[in-house]
């Protein structure tokens, strides 16, 4: 076998992140659709029905035009697996960033990526550390986008619980979704990572948002039906519709310790799965 | 049933209720919080009476609408009251307004909820007709943007109703009943 270089790791990684972004600005996956049209038909609140009603419209629309979900486009964040015979090089992480700024010029996208104090916007989309690169082995060579807006990710919580407080986890997700009201523009769709360390906690929370959304489990199902009953609904204005689904994700954490984070995405649950070419 | 409003717009605001669906059509103009405080000090681009101001930082290309979702209205609290003073009869947002406003709404004017996020719906029902203090920058420029039939919630009303604030209630009162301490 040829070994391969790193301009050809860089040239697929940054052709994979490009096409994974347009994919995910322009059309939503279809679980989330899918969750959004049977939102639809089970909701009686009026108000409720004409905000999913114009949710609804707003995708098919830009699926037609070509043009993106939702203004807020998001900064990117991006899982990797790497097959077996692939090398871990810096050529990973420039292909992503190279990706990202002709996503933005092409899409377009919005120019979200600032310094965190100056407020400096580096045009692009990139920025120190800027995108998130999560990289883990796997079968096949796979890069996953997940467009995060402000709007929702300003909204997320994490907790340091107390070992003994295990029955208080539900109650910290649901407390979540009550303080964060409107703000997120439900319906949302929760990601709750428990246990591990506290930046563990936060990074299982955002892999749980990678999940289908057409199955839970009996927790998450708990949880998803407790939040629906706080009755927010779509846009704060009320309706039985709050929370399209929960999605869990746990690790094991030290005898003295237990972080739950919970990461709240709004309803243009945007991602996209594409296979890296070599 | 849905209302169908047209700008400049009069006292068939005062008939509305919250939680009313109503289209609207015609000019509205978008500010942010910079073009509050310019039109605080200088006056108004365009005529306040009838007008629907839009909390917006829109995104415009070669003169047509790109991406015109609302912003958070929350940030304009205290700077709407000259608005109103002015003439103005609609506020056009996402997530609500205060108590403060809710006062000043009343008898006179209501807020219009814009479903969040929904980019492509606003470009599609949306036209540039002008824009002034461009030199505040594309999102916080004042723009006049002509609608046609853009959907609207009725959030607040000119009776003191308030959506956002009654659900907020609402679901604050259902969370201590789940999970009572």
């Amino acid at each position: 076998m040829h070994r391969v270089t790193d301009s050809q790791i860089f040239r697929a990684v940054s052709d994979a992140t490009h096409k994974a972004l347009e994919i995910a600005q322009i059309r939503l996956p279809e679980d989330v659709t899918a969750a959004l049209h049977a939102a639809y038909a089970a909701e009686r609140d009026p108000v409720a029905r004409a905000e999913l009603s114009a949710i609804l419209d707003n995708i098919a629309l830009a699926g037609e035009t070509g043009k993106p979900i939702c203004q807020d486009t998001g900064v990117p964040v991006v899982f990797i697996t790497l097959p077996p015979g692939i090398p871990l090089t810096t050529a990973i992480e420039e292909g992503v960033r190279d990706g990202v700024a002709r996503a933005t010029m092409s899409v377009p996208l919005r120019p979200n990526v600032v310094s965190p104090l100056t407020r400096d916007n580096s045009g692009n989309n990139c920025g120190e550390r800027m995108p998130a690169v999560h990289i883990s082995p796997g079968a096949t060579f796979t890069l996953t986008v997940l467009p995060k807006g402000a709007g929702s990710e300003n909204v997320s919580r994490i907790a340091m619980l107390l070992p003994s407080q295990s029955d208080d986890v539900r109650r910290f997700v649901v407390e979540t979704a009550l303080e964060a009201g409107g703000r997120p523009c439900p319906p949302i769709i929760l990601g709750v990572g428990i246990g591990g360390t506290f930046d563990q906690s936060a990074l299982l929370a955002k892999e749980a948002l990678l999940e289908p959304i057409d199955t839970m489990d009996e927790f998450e199902q708990q949880i998803c039906d407790d939040v629906n009953r706080l009755g927010i609904g779509p846009m704060g204005l009320g309706g039985a519709t709050t929370c399209l689904a929960v999605k869990v994700k746990r690790a094991g954490c030290h005898t003295a310790s237990l972080p739950v984070a919970v990461n709240i995405q709004c309803w243009a649950a945007r991602r996209a799965t594409v296979e890296v070419v070599l | 049933m849905t209302t169908h409003l047209t700008t400049p717009l009069g006292d068939e605001v005062l008939d509305l209720q919250a939680g009313d669906r109503v289209t609207l059509t015609g000019i509205v103009y978008t500010a942010r919080d910079e073009a509050h405080l310019r039109m605080q000090e200088e006056g108004f681009p365009f005529d306040p009476k009838g007008a629907a101001v839009y909390h917006c930082g829109p995104v415009i290309g070669e003169n047509c609408v790109v991406a015109a979702g609302p912003t958070t209205s929350a940030r304009m609290n205290t700077l709407t009251g000259f608005l109103l003073d002015a003439g103005v009869r609609a506020l056009i947002g996402k997530g609500g307004m205060n108590d403060e406003v809710l006062g000043l709404l009343e008898g006179r004017a209501v807020y219009l909820a814009f479903t969040g996020g929904c980019a492509a719906l606003a470009a599609s029902r949306m036209k540039v007709r002008g824009v002034w203090f461009e030199d505040l920058g594309m999102p916080e420029a004042v723009w006049a943007l002509e609608l046609d039939h853009l959907p609207l919630t009725v959030g607040m009303d000119a009776h003191g109703h308030n959506l956002f604030g009654d659900v907020a209630q609402r679901a604050q009162a259902e969370f201590v009943r789940m999970f009572p301490k």
